[in-house]
């Protein structure tokens, strides 16, 4: 059984992941999957809701890295919320807060997107 | 109590599908000798890197390939061992990952070996006959 799920919204013309349980090297290709589709439907604003996130292992963090480029290169970007501290931690670890927007909640990168 | 250690092995398949059973396996251990949450979630994902190196490297995602983990621990020490018979992986030849030159070359991954070392005091690599032994060791 996967431990990992995500569900998709839509607010105005961004779209929110939010994706619950533990991303590893197992579960990693559920979210490259979504962000794929996502930029297949030209959807490029994306928000990472990861408020019931409750684990990331560096396959997970591989996956942010992998399309952070293509989406910013097509006017968008994948801004990541809602970390609990221990999830933040290892994006910390390995130096994410200064080159991805790492945001408290889901209006402050809803707001970020409309500047 | 001094002097008293407590050793638990597994026996897994070298397979993804397996990370959460191995995470757990070492979170329980943790738990029973008391560590605190911070010191769970570390050892949680350094046995996780540690693993997920085994499966793609040292076996190239062939699952039917066992890795063997023990977990010990005495007054002083948490120890976690991994053993497999894949392709030597020598974790101690590491650097900083460069974040924004792997975005810009798109290449994922060489991030665990970092963690490990960030999170564990100690890593250790040896190959013992046609077997690979990573040690990872936790002060406490």
């Amino acid at each position: 059984m996967k431990n990992f799920s995500i569900a998709t919204r839509q607010k105005n013309n961004v779209t929110i992941l939010d994706i619950s349980g533990e991303l590893d090297a197992h579960t990693a290709s559920q979210l490259e999957n979504a962000l794929k589709s996502l930029i297949d439907d030209e959807s490029y604003s994306i928000i990472v809701n990861c408020s019931s996130l409750d684990y990331i292992a560096s396959a997970g963090l591989g996956v942010f890295m992998a399309y952070i480029e293509d989406v910013r290169s097509l006017g968008g970007d994948i801004k990541l919320t809602n970390m609990n501290d221990r999830v933040y931690n290892v994006f910390d670890l390995l130096g994410f807060p200064t080159l991805y927007d790492i945001l408290e909640d889901e209006k402050e990168a809803l707001t970020s997107f409309e500047n | 109590m001094a002097g008293t250690k407590q050793i638990q092995t597994l026996s897994v398949e070298a397979s993804t599908e397996h990370l959460a059973e191995v995470r757990d396996f070492v979170a329980a251990h943790a738990e029973n000798i008391g560590l605190n949450q911070k010191d769970i979630s570390e050892i949680r994902l350094a046995v996780d890197e540690a693993y997920t190196n085994i499966i793609k490297h040292a076996y190239k995602n062939t699952p039917k390939e066992k890795v063997n983990i023990e977990i010990g621990s005495d007054s002083d020490h948490l120890w976690i061992t991994l053993m497999d018979k894949g392709k030597s992986f020598d974790p101690s030849s590491y650097s900083e990952p460069d974040l924004m030159k792997r975005i810009k070359e798109k290449k994922r991954g060489g991030m665990g070996v970092y963690l490990i070392r960030k999170l564990m005091d100690q890593v250790q690599y040896n190959r013992k006959g046609h077997t690979n032994v990573i040690r990872m060791v936790k002060n406490l």
